[in-house]
């Protein structure tokens, strides 16, 4: 695994977060190179999902957050939480899927639709098309052709879960973020929801958060290691699960605390 | 020690039961109490008149002791349909704005400022309404409205008549404000339960704070919305007792909004020490008798909307 092999997608220079006064992130430092699939780890109460909501900046929903130093997005060079960065169009070039599947409650088609209507695309034959393409990449075309128009809240965990990946990739993100996308799922829903995670390296960039160690290594090409808010360890993933170079890196791989 | 489980078994079981009988009353017994006196007193004039013949006659007659009650179910009806037709688009912007839009350090301060509204006792808003807003609706907004919809075919004809201010229009207009403080705690609260996990997907895929208000919070907190109109409709149709200085109290199916009108509450408050025979004080027994199921009725109608948000076609796995 070269870590020269790809260019470099998102970048994080000096990051520091604050929850109100609480220093939740300090001077994070990563690199997520494109198409590749970067996994952050760590016990809870790290800051790996706090580090992820700012990728698309979730916490701006909250009053009382800040955020300091930079998140560069590229090819372009945006810096995503500077001022004048705005994070609408941020969020529409990094989906995200959440902890739990959450679809809209709508029709299968009109959840997979719904974020390609936000940008404005109207026609019927489009989405149709677009629609389609983002549930067979999803794989979840098989499953629902027939029932497009039935409620999301007809299909199984594991199906919704898939459907809420359709729904981000639907307009085409560069980036995909994932928030534990299994930690409400059965094992063969887990299994599903693995291979496409892999699958879709080859279109877009992903980063995933996990509290499953073995996820991380099955998945990931790249693993960050956090711990109190701060990045321990870096690197590709094959290295951090044999021979990390720190010790609490090691400490947590080899289940001695988390 | 056995004494000592024996004492709190007996606090226990006489709690238990006190509660128990005194839940009873209030829930069961004294309702159906009150609809036992209400049919027994409104009994002579049911014989005179009988159902249907009440239910669908127009004359209300004191001196030739005929009466029926189409005039004041329709006035009821009428002031109450039109009171939430207004209050309803503007809880739902009062809600909107404080859920969602107002800054959070203000927020208790609508929230508060609201149920204030609310705490205003109906009469003062009767009052309110026939010393300042019957007034300015006789002189600006009614003569305003006659001139704007003059030419327009239907909507013309419901502004037709000598703009008094004392008229459906204004009753409608005073009951609405006093119970959007009711609708819009109601619309707020359905829309505060939406849950995050649902917001912030449609935040994730790039939609302003309208588009998720929109496309998440409406259509989730809809059955609530619902819920609450037809809650504060229930309210409404026994506040239309506070706008009886507004209606005129003319037992009339009104044709025009600008014509007085009356409503059963209103007939029955105005009328009641007036009653000087047995079969007008029965007739008026008979009004009160169609407000408690209509009432009832809402009320049902409520529940099961409210309910129908718990039920299967609204469970998220949220």
């Amino acid at each position: 695994m070269d870590s020269n092999s790809s260019p470099v997608k998102i970048e994080t220079k000096n990051f520091n977060f604050f929850y109100g006064d609480f220093h939740a992130l300090k001077d994070i430092n990563l690199k997520v190179y494109e198409n590749s699939i970067t996994a952050i780890i760590g016990p809870s109460g790290c800051g790996k999902t706090t580090l992820l909501r700012s990728f698309n900046r979730m916490h701006d929903l909250y009053p009382g957050n800040r955020y300091e130093g930079e998140i560069i997005l590229y090819p372009d060079g945006l810096n995503i939480v500077g001022k004048g960065a705005d994070p609408i169009a941020i969020r529409m070039r990094i989906g995200m899927v959440f902890q739990k599947p959450n679809p809209f409650p709508k029709s299968i088609y009109e959840n997979v639709a719904y974020g390609l209507k936000l940008k404005g695309i109207k026609k019927k034959s489009i989405l149709d098309e677009k629609v389609e393409a983002a549930l067979r990449s999803a794989a979840l075309w098989e499953e629902v052709r027939d029932r497009l128009y039935e409620s999301a809240y007809s299909l199984s965990g594991g199906q919704q879960q898939r459907l809420c990946i359709a729904r981000a990739i639907a307009p085409e993100p560069e980036v995909l973020l994932f928030d534990e996308p299994t930690s409400a799922l059965d094992p063969i829903s887990t299994a599903k929801i693995e291979e496409l995670v892999v699958e879709l390296k080859k279109k877009l960039t992903i980063v995933i958060v996990t509290h499953n160690m073995q996820q991380a290594a099955r998945v990931s090409d790249y693993t960050a290691f956090m711990y109190m808010g701060q990045l321990v360890e870096f690197g590709p993933t094959e290295k951090i699960f044999t021979k990390p170079t720190q010790q609490l890196t090691e400490d947590y791989i080899t289940g001695r605390f988390g | 020690m056995f004494l000592k489980v024996k004492k709190k078994e007996l606090i226990e079981t006489s709690v238990k039961t006190s509660l128990g009988a005194f839940s009873l009353f209030v829930g069961l017994i004294f309702p159906v109490v009150t609809l036992c006196v209400l049919v027994f007193e409104a009994l002579p004039a049911l014989e005179k008149f009988g159902i249907l013949k009440f239910l669908t006659g127009k004359t209300w007659d004191p001196v030739a002791e005929v009466f029926s009650a189409l005039p004041a179910i329709t006035g009821t009806l009428l002031i109450t349909f039109i009171a939430s037709i207004i209050a309803l688009p503007v809880s739902v912007g009062i809600a909107v704005f404080i859920s969602e839009l107002s800054p959070r350090a203000l927020k208790p301060v609508f929230t508060t400022a609201v149920e204030l509204l609310g705490a205003i006792p109906s009469i003062i808003y009767g009052m309110w309404g026939l010393f300042v807003i019957a007034p300015l609706m006789a002189e600006y907004v009614e003569p305003f409205l006659q001139e704007t919809f003059n030419s327009v075919p239907v909507i013309g004809k419901l502004f037709e008549g000598v703009p008094t201010g004392v008229d459906a229009l204004t009753s409608s207009f005073v009951l609405s404000i006093m119970i959007i403080p009711f609708m819009s705690a109601i619309v707020k609260d359905s829309f505060e339960m939406t849950p995050t996990l649902l917001k912030e997907a449609c935040y994730g895929l790039g939609a302003t704070k309208w588009e998720v208000v929109k496309d998440v919070i409406i259509p989730y907190s809809l059955p609530g919305i619902l819920g609450g109109t037809v809650l504060s409709v229930g309210r409404a149709l026994g506040e239309t007792m506070a706008v009886a200085f507004l209606t005129g109290n003319v037992h009339q199916i009104p044709t025009s909004l600008l014509e007085p009108l009356t409503t059963i509450t209103v007939a029955i408050a105005n009328e009641f020490t007036e009653a000087d025979s047995d079969l007008y004080l029965s007739s008026l027994y008979y009004l009160a008798l169609i407000l408690f199921v209509l009432s009832f009725g809402l009320l049902m109608i409520a529940r099961f909307l409210i309910l129908e948000r718990l039920g299967k076609k609204w469970k998220t796995n949220i």
